[in-house]
């Protein structure tokens, strides 16, 4: 059978090395200085000179973007990586012994869940602090039990297979088979996750800084930035269009790669 | 002859469900009075319908079922499963290559280029060829997996396994040749094998001693030749009329 292109691998590809290179960039290089003011040339439409125009201060949207996406970026995979990382170990824990540890652990977690996640991380960030930092540690806990739920379902699935019992009685320790054994069957389930958690922390940033509670002023971040451009939707819509396009290519090629290579491996 | 493993007056049980605060299920008998032993270089085989507790004897003297009483006493170190299901028996995650060398990592006798050469000497012994050590699970056929799962029970040299019917999940063909690998891995390496399974067809072909289990007890046991020409028990006669 021929195979048909997969497509949703070569568009989500292309978006997301396209925009990963520009984030990239953006930490060494952008076209104007992101936070250099210029009274002369406030509220500029798009043009060659200033390719997203400029906002209420004169400064250039195409370089504040690039900026606010790195932000945005650099917030998102600390976010997933905190979340997959201490899920992975809650829910290899629970899932593989089980008992009262696990009741206990995927309780809290189920507690966790059950509050909107918004007022949690409005909690902690009232306490901690905002900042790039608390930021991260309020969204990161809030990422852990979805992770710890996924990684512990497929461990209570594998801990009974005849593999497992194979490897138990060659003397496997415990630790060897839950990471060499078990974990690597998780990841085509981890690897979606980690994309949908990925969208997720993108549009929880931007929402948290929407609501003036992420990235203070003057750092950008495509939360910050759209919530600023609200002001001047009717005068300068490009301001809040080039913002909202970044956030949404964003999403869409992580979405995209990750659906792509789903049906790659699907497919072996 | 010496013995490979002594069963003394084993009982088995097994625990129905959980309730929510950890309370314990109903605990049901599964294994009565059983006594038997397995001697060097025996196939010993062990019949009985399903549900008769075949394989909870297997995992009591595997160490995998923890509530028992009686004794098993074990004159070889680390003995090895056969699993019935050939396709829940090889880790999907991993290449064969993999799932051969890891009793050999686990053991840690032998260093990284001794064990490669153990596991593609393993898998000619087997009937496969050293290319093999780079497929995936899935890319084998039930007969191909039950190769590896052979190769990987006796790679570290056990002296005893148990084989839980491993080959009645294969067709008939296959069930010959797997057959034929078990004796032939048998006599290399010595070893001694508790084979389990419902089909007296199959045990006539490869077995020295037959246990018959009904119930949880062991109805009759004797040699491969007596039991089939003279059956004592009238369980063992109903098996024998079925499987003529």
């Amino acid at each position: 059978m021929k195979k048909s292109r997969n497509l949703f691998l070569y568009i989500g590809g292309a978006i997301t090395i396209i925009m990963t290179a520009m984030i990239v960039l953006g930490y060494f290089w952008t076209p104007y200085s992101p936070t250099e003011m210029n009274g002369s040339a406030k509220f500029q439409p798009p043009s060659l000179a200033h390719l997203l125009g400029t906002d209420n201060f004169g400064r250039d949207i195409f370089s504040r973007v690039i900026e606010g996406a790195g932000t945005t970026f650099f917030i998102a995979v600390c976010v997933v990586f905190i979340g997959c990382v201490v899920g992975i170990v809650i829910g290899s824990l629970c899932g593989y012994y089980g008992g009262l540890p696990d009741l206990i652990l995927t309780r809290v977690c189920d507690s966790i869940t059950a509050f909107p996640s918004f007022l949690l991380a409005l909690v902690i960030v009232s306490v901690a602090g905002s900042g790039t930092y608390n930021i991260i540690l309020a969204l990161g806990i809030l990422f852990i039990p979805s992770f710890a739920r996924i990684v512990r379902g497929e461990f209570a699935r594998c801990r009974d297979l005849n593999y497992i019992k194979s490897a138990k009685l060659m003397g496997a320790g415990g630790f060897r088979i839950m990471f060499k054994h078990i974990l690597p069957n998780t990841f085509p389930v981890l690897f979606s996750a980690i994309t949908i958690g990925f969208n997720n922390a993108v549009l929880s940033e931007a929402s948290m800084s929407f609501l003036g509670i992420g990235i203070q002023p003057p750092d950008a971040s495509l939360g910050s930035m759209l919530s600023d451009s609200q002001n001047y939707l009717r005068s300068a819509p490009w301001y809040a269009i080039g913002t909202g396009l970044v956030i949404a290519l964003l999403i869409l090629g992580f979405s995209l790669l990750g659906e792509g290579l789903q049906r790659e491996d699907r497919r072996g | 002859m010496e013995p490979i493993l002594e069963v003394k007056n084993l009982n088995s049980y097994y625990t129905e469900g959980h309730s929510l605060f950890g309370g314990r299920g109903r605990r049901r008998q599964i294994l009565k009075d059983v006594n038997f032993d397995i001697y060097q270089g025996e196939i010993v085989g062990l019949v009985g319908e399903s549900g008769s507790g075949k394989s909870t004897l297997a995992k009591t003297i595997l160490g995998l079922n923890k509530d028992f009483d009686g004794d098993i006493v074990h004159h070889s170190e680390k003995p090895q499963m056969v699993f019935q299901d050939p396709f829940s028996s090889l880790n999907p995650a991993h290449t064969i290559g993999w799932i051969l060398e890891e009793p050999l990592r686990i053991q840690g006798k032998l260093n990284a280029s001794e064990r490669r050469e153990a596991v593609i000497s393993m898998l000619e012994h087997v009937g496969l060829g050293a290319e093999y050590a780079s497929r995936r699970p899935w890319e084998l056929s039930g007969g191909q997996r039950q190769r590896i799962a052979i190769a990987t029970a006796v790679i570290t040299r056990p002296k005893f396994i148990i084989a839980d019917e491993p080959v009645s999940a294969l067709d008939v063909t296959i069930q010959a040749q797997i057959l034929q690998l078990l004796l032939e891995m048998k006599k290399k390496f010595d070893l001694s094998c508790l084979f389990i399974s419902h089909d007296l067809n199959v045990v006539y072909q490869i077995c020295n001693r037959v246990l018959v289990m009904r119930n949880g007890v062991i109805v009759e046991q004797n040699t491969v030749d007596e039991l089939y020409n003279n059956p004592q028990h009238p369980y063992t006669k109903q098996l024998l009329a079925a499987a003529e």
